[in-house]
């Protein structure tokens, strides 16, 4: 069974790349960690028959998100050619609330279960895009649209507020 | 099809982790890349229940309407920390302390 082989592979590298992450001091390497961890839940999503999921993933986060991370890396260091270091502080109180917190989610999993095989029809004999994009102009087309305008009302707020151009008023 | 318990255990895992990222770093950036984790950590659970339903895609949608409330959040964050950074010359939040009571 390869699938199940690459399905704990994929698991592994995202879990591993999540804790490295929070010991990890350098910020650009703690980037390419999240970039990491997000391309293995990428392959996750393809085995949990979300090819349409993963394929926006690739594209917004490595291609979008990565590089506007990088970008606001580069222009918040002051150049000393030293790479850019950070302290932690609060140890003690995240990691209670953090192994708190994990303790609790995992104690509630622990408890659930969860019926793991559909009776009537399973999920391979569907055609997960077709579907995603009926329901994208039928379904949902309102937060379609929403996001649409969300997305331009981000976008345009966010040049506004980081151009360095003062307005008239002020 | 995988067990649904895998799937949380790692939506669980990563959750905690993004949450010690965003309180332990003295980073504005890395307080980002937590919300990131913790965003994706919520996808995964979306994506895994949206399994047990078949030929219903609700959870996926909802896994994509994240995604793009995601990219709007980086966008309008990174934005907000070049600007307090050029004001203040500081990426640490909490130096950032000009409204403290």
């Amino acid at each position: 069974m390869i699938a199940s082989y690459v399905f704990y592979l994929f698991e592994a590298v995202a879990a591993i790349s999540a804790i490295s992450l929070i010991f990890i001091r350098n910020v650009f390497y703690g980037a390419l960690l999240l970039i990491i961890c997000l391309l293995a839940l990428a392959g996750i999503f393809v085995l949990a028959f979300a090819e349409f999921i993963a394929v926006t993933q690739i594209l917004v986060y490595a291609g979008g998100i990565l590089v506007v991370i990088l970008f606001g890396i580069m222009l918040t260091t002051k150049i000393s050619g030293k790479p850019l270091v950070v302290e932690h502080n609060n140890k003690f109180s995240a990691t209670l609330t953090g192994v708190t917190f994990f303790a609790l989610l995992i104690y509630a999993l622990s408890k659930e279960s969860f019926i793991n095989t559909p009776s009537v029809a399973s999920q391979e004999n569907f055609n997960n895009l077709q579907l995603i994009g009926i329901g994208l102009m039928s379904d949902f087309v309102l937060p379609f649209e929403i996001a649409g305008v969300l997305l331009l009302i981000a976008l345009v707020g966010a040049s506004v507020v980081a151009s360095s151009v003062k307005s008239k008023n002020t | 099809m995988f067990p649904t318990e895998h799937f949380l255990y790692l939506g669980a895992l990563l959750f905690s982790s993004g949450l010690i990222v965003v309180i332990v770093k003295k980073n504005m950036i890395m307080v980002l890349l937590g919300i990131e984790l913790m965003l994706n950590a919520s996808n995964l659970n979306l994506v895994a229940f949206n399994q047990l339903h078949p030929g219903s895609v609700a959870g996926q949608m909802f896994a994509l309407f994240v995604i793009i409330v995601a990219v709007c959040e980086a966008a309008v964050g990174l934005a907000i920390i070049i600007q307090v950074y050029r004001y203040y010359q500081t990426s640490v939040p909490d130096e950032v302390s000009e409204l403290n009571g």
